[in-house]
Formats: structure tokens, C-alpha cells, sequence
């Protein structure tokens, strides 16, 4: 199992939602976050006070996906997050040790993979 | 005090003025809610720049163009420039020209402002300035001629109160036309594109609600009978609009929208702002109610087209003002307003001016409009990049954002200023 975090450009997070759709991953939380990449700053002026803007907003995808997943999951973020410009963002894999779904307490694999009950 | 000027007309005037500029910075605020937030402050942009281009264009010959006797499609340039524009009255008035002449300059502007809700999230700002000059130019002042200024249709009889042909038609029609020139923004139909912030739309509906009382109850340039006719009229219409929307909204979703709301007011206001003056209290109730059903389909049909028409300008302002304007044709009664009846009570010839206008109007303010942008776009592009859509219009036309969040704002010190010889003189604090 892993965690695969997918940091990338507001404007492009609808195209990232559909492409992991279309991936079948399922399970996604994302958040707002200001970063700094390698782009370059913003310049930006209020009343005469110019500033340069260091963080951009991001959004932040988290994905706890199966090992079969991983794949599928870091193309999807790739292809809806690309815009070829530098600040697209980044994706980082990391191990998950335990994961836990707190409803059934189903475990691990068995906690990633979606629920296919019928509600 | 000049002859023929009366005091208590004037001092309402004066008001009435200040009410109607208040509504463009309203709609800026209403606009700019209902716009995602990387373009809050270009939306609010556009509407203070159409006071800014529209009031010195106005001056310079808008005015003259408008009001000038001229012939029957537009006026003369006897007022360029504000010439023979003083405290003497306009014959058969009864305040200061100076005064009429403000007056009227508000309603140019928020007829300016209000074609922006086609344009925006893309269009460049830039553009947009020339348009602004060049509409507030060849297309207001031509209708308000038409309307108000001696021109052709107000020499045949059309009525038409407060504004519903320059003003409403005017600003629908040529935002569809807009829409059509500077075409959709990327997403739209692909994403979800929602307002970002409903309560400055209910806030900025509540400032327009609340400056339409000087529109339309300022437009009896006075304070006789259809002044306060309007004024009441202007609190009973768009409430009957609400009343209406609301139950179109319970029976559609089974929710009533406060955005909706908020839309419901605009419209009952747009649609009693030809009639305001010419309807019984009792009419105008019906024409805010009436009002609502064709509005309120035109904004569900209007998403499902591919005309971007972003803002909803002409089923809220165009269709309200067509509805407003073939009304009053219909139910005027000479009884309320002095002037003259409507095809239900017995004169038909009414109906058909109010016919013809809302032929030409539609027709002059689109072709124009269309005209006009297309030749704009051959000197400069209309539109930016993608790139530059999706970075929103505030970072690349204006280099602030509405919600700056400050964090890692660096401060740039001030470019290396040349050493100042001789220290500055101090400047003394207090007496």
C-alpha cells in the first residue's frame, strides 16, 4: 500500500479529479496549500506596497491506493496536472504501514479498496 | 436662482442622482459574487471603469448626442463639451440642466457596467476600456436619443419611463452580442463554474433594489405624480417577482435559492423601470409578477446553449425590459399617468409603438455592439491565453488578488532611488 500525494495547480485539480475517475481510483481527499516550487515569484502591488508573492496556492491530492493502483494513479495525476510550464507541482509515493476503515474496521488492502455494498 | 427652477424637484434630483450612481458600484459587488474568486476584483473593475470612461464620455459628447435636438435618430453637437449646459432649466423643466445633465450620466454608466456580465473572467481589460468608450458613445447615447431625447420613437409616442430601451434592452441585447464576439470561457460547459460569494450578491441586489429607487423615482425629474408613482411602483413590483420566484423555485427543486432571490429582485426592478410612471399600483404588482416567468425559463434555457452569456444580462435586463416595455403598452391607463392609455383600456396605437420598440432596440444594440467589438478585435486581441484565463483576471490584469493571504509576501524595497541631496523638509504635525 502507499500513499501517493499529488501537489498541483488549483486551476487543474477538475481535470485531476475526472482523470483519476477514468482511473477507477476512488478515495480521494484533497486540500488548499500554499508552496513554493521552482516557479518564478509573483509580483504584486497594493497602494504602492509591491510584494513579491513567494507561495502559490496548490491543491494537494491525498491517495492511499493497493500496490496494483500506484500506476494508475500517479499517470492520472500526471496527465491532469500537466500544463508544461513550470509549477505544475509534484508527486511523492510513500509506504503506508496500516490503514483502517474506521465504519467496518476492515484493515489494509481490504480498507483501500472501495466498497462495492450496495447502501 | 434662475427662473422656472423649483427647489423641493431640485433637491430630490440632487438625491435621486446620488441614489443611481450608487447602483454601479452595487453591481459590481453583485457581479463580482457571482464570478469565481481569482476574478472577483477585475469584475468589480470593469464596473468602476465604466464610471470612469463613461462619465468623461458623457461630458465630452455623450450628452449632446443624447439630448441635443439633432434629428430623429440622434442628437447634435450643440452640448458637446458641456457647452450651454448651466443652471438654467431645459425647457419644460423644472431643475438646473447641470442637474439633468448628472442625472442622466448615471444611467449611461451602469448601462456601461452592466454589459461587462457577458465579458467577464476573459476578456482583457485593456479592450474592454475602448469598448467601454466607444459604446458609452455610439450605442447609449443613440437609444437614449430614441427614447428620451426627442428622437424618433419618442416622437411617435413609444413610452418608455425610467430606461426599459437605452438602459435595459440596450444593455441585453448588446451583452448577447458580446457574449457571441469574445465567446465562452474555456471551461465553460465543462466545469461547474459557481459564484464564489452569495452574500455579495445578496448585498449587491439589496444596493441596486435600494438605488432604483432614484432611477425610476428620479425619472419624473421631479416629485409630481409620476415620480411617486414610480417610486412606489419600484417597492411593489420586484416584490410580487419574489413572491413569484419563490414558488417557481419550490415547485422546480422544492428549495428556495437565495441567489435566485437575488435575481428575482433585479428583475421585478428592470421590468418596472419602463412602466413605473405610466402603470396603476395594481398593474405594476401584476407586471413584477408576470415579469418573473419568462426571466426565470430564459435563465434556465440560457446555461444549455453555448453562448456564454455569462452574467445573465439579457434574460435578466433584456428580457425584463422587453417584458416591462410591451406592458406598459398594454395596461397604461391615462387615469394613473396623465399621458395616455394602453391597448386594454382602449388604444391600440400605444401597443404598436411599444412594438416598434422593442424591434429596433434589440436590433441597434446588437448589430452595433457586434460591429463595434469585431473592429476592436482587429487591433487588439480581445482575450488572453488560456494560461492567463486559468491564472484568473485579477494576478494578470491587475497584480492583486481579492483574498491575499499575505503569507510569504515578501516586501520589495523600493528600487534604488537616486541619493537625495538635500534631506526632505519635515512635515509639520498638528498646528
Amino acid at each position: 500500500m502507499k500513499l501517493v500525494i499529488g501537489i498541483v495547480r488549483p486551476e487543474r485539480a477538475n481535470d485531476v479529479l475526472e482523470a483519476l475517475y477514468r482511473a477507477e481510483v476512488r478515495g480521494v481527499s484533497l486540500s488548499r496549500v500554499q508552496g513554493h516550487g521552482g516557479e518564478l515569484d509573483r509580483v504584486e502591488t497594493y497602494r504602492g506596497t509591491r510584494v513579491k508573492m513567494g507561495l502559490a496556492d496548490k491543491v494537494r491530492f491525498e491517495v492511499a491506493v493497493s500496490d496494483a493502483f500506484v500506476d494508475p494513479t500517479i499517470e492520472a495525476l500526471c496527465e491532469g496536472g500537466r500544463t508544461g510550464e513550470v509549477g505544475d507541482g509534484k508527486i511523492f509515493v510513500v509506504p503506508l504501514e496500516r490503514v483502517v476503515r474506521i465504519r467496518t474496521g476492515d484493515v489494509d488492502d481490504g480498507a483501500v479498496t472501495p466498497t462495492t455494498e450496495v447502501v | 436662482m434662475p427662473a422656472g427652477i423649483d427647489t423641493g424637484d431640485t433637491a430630490w434630483m440632487l438625491a435621486a442622482t446620488a441614489l443611481v450612481l450608487l447602483m454601479t458600484p452595487a453591481l459590481g459587488l453583485f457581479y463580482a459574487g457571482l464570478v469565481r474568486e481569482k476574478n472577483t476584483l477585475n469584475t468589480f473593475m470593469m464596473c468602476l471603469a465604466a464610471i470612469a470612461i463613461a462619465t468623461v464620455s458623457w461630458a465630452a459628447i455623450g450628452y449632446s448626442l443624447a439630448f441635443d435636438e439633432g434629428n430623429g435618430f440622434i442628437g447634435g453637437l450643440d452640448h458637446a463639451f458641456m457647452q450651454g449646459v448651466d443652471f438654467a432649466p431645459r425647457e419644460g423643466q423644472t431643475i438646473p440642466h447641470l442637474l439633468f445633465f448628472a442625472f442622466q450620466a448615471t444611467f449611461c454608466i451602469i448601462t456601461v457596467a452592466l454589459v461587462s456580465g457577458a465579458v467577464v473572467e476573459r476578456m482583457r481589460f485593456v479592450p474592454f476600456l475602448a469598448f467601454a468608450a466607444l459604446w458609452s458613445i455610439l450605442v447609449y447615447p443613440v437609444l437614449a436619443h430614441w427614447a428620451f431625447g426627442g428622437g424618433w420613437l419618442m416622437a411617435r409616442g413609444a413610452l418608455d419611463f425610467a430606461g426599459g430601451i437605452p438602459v435595459e434592452m440596450g444593455s441585453g441585447f448588446s451583452a448577447l452580442a458580446a457574449a457571441i464576439v469574445v465567446r465562452a470561457r474555456k471551461d465553460h460547459g465543462r466545469q461547474a463554474l459557481l459564484p464564489h460569494n452569495a452574500v455579495y450578491v445578496l448585498v449587491g441586489a439589496g444596493l441596486l433594489w435600494f438605488g432604483w429607487f432614484g432611477f425610476n423615482g428620479g425619472s419624473g425629474l421631479g416629485t409630481g405624480n409620476a415620480g411617486v408613482l414610480a417610486f412606489v411602483n419600484t417597492l411593489l413590483a420586484p416584490a410580487c417577482t419574489l413572491v413569484v420566484w419563490f414558488a417557481l423555485d419550490l415547485v422546480r427543486g422544492r428549495q428556495v435559492t437565495a441567489i435566485g432571490a437575488a435575481t428575482a429582485i433585479i428583475v421585478g426592478a428592470v421590468a418596472i423601470t419602463p412602466a413605473g410612471g405610466y402603470l396603476s399600483p395594481g398593474w405594476a404588482m401584476a407586471l413584477g409578477a408576470f415579469a418573473a416567468f419568462p426571466c426565470y425559463f430564459a435563465i434556465l434555457w440560457r446555461p444549455r446553449t453555448r453562448v456564454d452569456e455569462t452574467l445573465d444580462v439579457l434574460a435578466a435586463h433584456g428580457v425584463a425590459g422587453f417584458t416591462g416595455i410591451l406592458f406598459l403598452g398594454v395596461f397604461a391607463q391615462e387615469k394613473w399617468n396623465g399621458v395616455s392609455d394602453g391597448l386594454a383600456y382602449g388604444n391600440a396605437d400605444q401597443f404598436v409603438d411599444q412594438l416598434l420598440a422593442v424591434l429596433a432596440t434589440p436590433a441597434y444594440a446588437f448589430g452595433v455592439t457586434y460591429v463595434l467589438l469585431r473592429l476592436i478585435a482587429l487591433v487588439t486581441p480581445l482575450r488572453g491565453s488560456e494560461r492567463e484565463e486559468a491564472q484568473g483576471m485579477d494576478i494578470v490584469h491587475h497584480g492583486e488578488e481579492a483574498y491575499a493571504s499575505g503569507e510569504g509576501a515578501l516586501l520589495i524595497k523600493s528600487e534604488a532611488k537616486p541619493a537625495d541631496p538635500k534631506p526632505r523638509e519635515r512635515v509639520k504635525v498638528g498646528a
